[in-house]
């Protein structure tokens, strides 16, 4: 299974034959006029720079600090980060899963690899192979414990498999010890997978 | 399709592994791939359930072998050129050899990049009631259509109950295969774990999927 890609022993002097193969494509796409290569540059740069799990990180700081904010996003995910001109253009079909002490919720796609981009950016490569997700639905405390994460043996484990247009982020539960924190303070806490469900909040005090 | 793509619940495949501060793009040609499936895409030669529909499509043994985005380079290539976009003398030249096929939302250029910074949506009117309650019990149909369907085998035959309601959506069955968009109910189905995987699995394991109605019959 070679889902990650690591050439890191070729000359890369030497173009691969996919690299060829991909520039041959956009060649042929740019001469007959379907793209200009700024405006496929201008799209790799928005997910370069502008869309990555920040964005989701003050999604759920706001919801640890502001109960109603809580209250709307759990009801209505697209909706009430519409409200929040700040935070990227999430469009329709989020739906917010809140863990407690009783359910962790964990997301994936079995069938390819469905994700919030729009909060959390492109999904890593681990969530787009094989392991991840033919595990997920089976096994997640198997997969938890590859993350090195451990659960309560009696908690509710509940994954939620992105079959449809319809995204899934998760809102962790808030650390303890972060009485008092500011939303900026809080964002830095929350990780991409603890919005996935495969880990939890940084702790106060430990590194980012 | 019954393809390797329909992991749910397929064993052997190993640990997941994560990569420490994994850059967003690997190789520079990942993302242009990126790029320009989101691009040819928007401007209107394919729809995502098509684009999904050709990188299952993929022998086994590619699709296994193949890393993310090669498997999105070589569905992208052969869907333009399935579509009639380019072909494939154009594919082993590396130059166009003839004038482009008029594209339904026209040349993608700088100015269409926002339109697709935001998501689109799949949300339509309903063309009828819907025949499901949250709270009802019903059974994902045993079918196994050879073209493309969201419903993934491991849930095919179980009973479920009927959770969220999601409204109206374009039917990816449909839409995959150019049939037009038939809006379809789409409701979240939770299974309990054990009722999937039998009397080993995990019993506190819930299992949630998306499934439009035509998937699903009363129990």
């Amino acid at each position: 299974m070679s889902e990650h890609h690591h050439d890191h022993d070729h000359d890369h002097s030497e173009l691969s034959e996919t690299e060829l193969r991909v520039r041959a494509l956009e060649t042929i796409l740019t001469e007959k006029g379907y793209v200009e290569p700024a405006a496929l540059d201008a799209i790799i740069q928005a997910y370069e720079t502008k869309i990555g799990p920040h964005n989701g990180a003050r999604v759920v700081a706001k919801a640890w600090t502001d109960p109603a904010f809580k209250k709307a996003l759990l009801e209505d995910g697209s909706k009430a980060i519409g409200t929040l001109g700040h935070v990227s253009r999430v469009g329709d079909h989020l739906v917010v899963v809140e863990n407690t002490p009783e359910r962790h919720n964990m997301v994936v796609c079995t069938l390819c690899s469905c994700y919030p981009w729009e909060m959390l950016g492109l999904p890593p490569v681990w969530y787009k192979a094989a392991p991840y997700r033919s595990r997920a639905v089976k096994d997640p405390r198997g997969v938890l414990a590859d993350f090195d994460v451990t659960l309560p043996k009696d908690i509710e484990i509940r994954v939620w498999d992105s079959t449809a247009e319809t995204r899934f982020l998760v809102l962790p539960m808030r650390p303890a010890g972060t009485e008092g924190w500011s939303e900026e303070q809080l964002a830095e806490l929350v990780t991409r997978d603890s919005m996935i469900g495969t880990g939890f909040p940084r702790m106060p005090g430990a590194p980012s | 399709m019954n393809g390797v793509h329909d992991m749910g619940g397929m064993d052997g495949f190993g640990k997941v592994e994560a990569e420490l501060n994994e850059p967003v793009f690997h190789e520079e040609w990942e993302s242009r791939v990126l790029a320009m499936v989101r691009a040819m895409g928007a401007a209107g030669a394919f729809n995502i359930d098509t684009s999904r529909f050709y990188r299952e499509s993929l022998p086994p043994h590619v699709y296994l072998s193949s890393s993310y985005y090669k498997k999105w380079f070589l569905g992208l290539e052969e869907m333009l050129i399935e579509k009639g976009y380019l072909t494939r003398e154009e594919v082993a030249a590396g130059h166009a050899m003839q004038p482009g096929k008029a594209l339904k939302h026209g040349k993608f250029d700088l100015t269409q990049v926002e339109r697709i910074m935001v998501r689109g949506k799949f949300a339509r009117p309903a063309p009828a009631p819907a025949r499901f309650n949250i709270g009802d019990r019903v059974r994902a149909k045993n079918i196994h259509p050879a073209t493309h369907t969201r419903l993934p085998r491991y849930v095919r035959g179980h009973v479920g109950v009927v959770e969220l309601n999601h409204g109206c959506h374009v039917f990816p069955d449909s839409a995959a295969m150019e049939l037009g968009e038939n809006p379809q109910w789409l409701y979240t189905v939770v299974f309990e774990g054990r009722d999937l995987w039998g009397e080993d699995g995990d019993p506190t394991l819930k299992v949630s999927i998306d499934a439009f109605e035509p998937y699903l019959d009363p129990a």
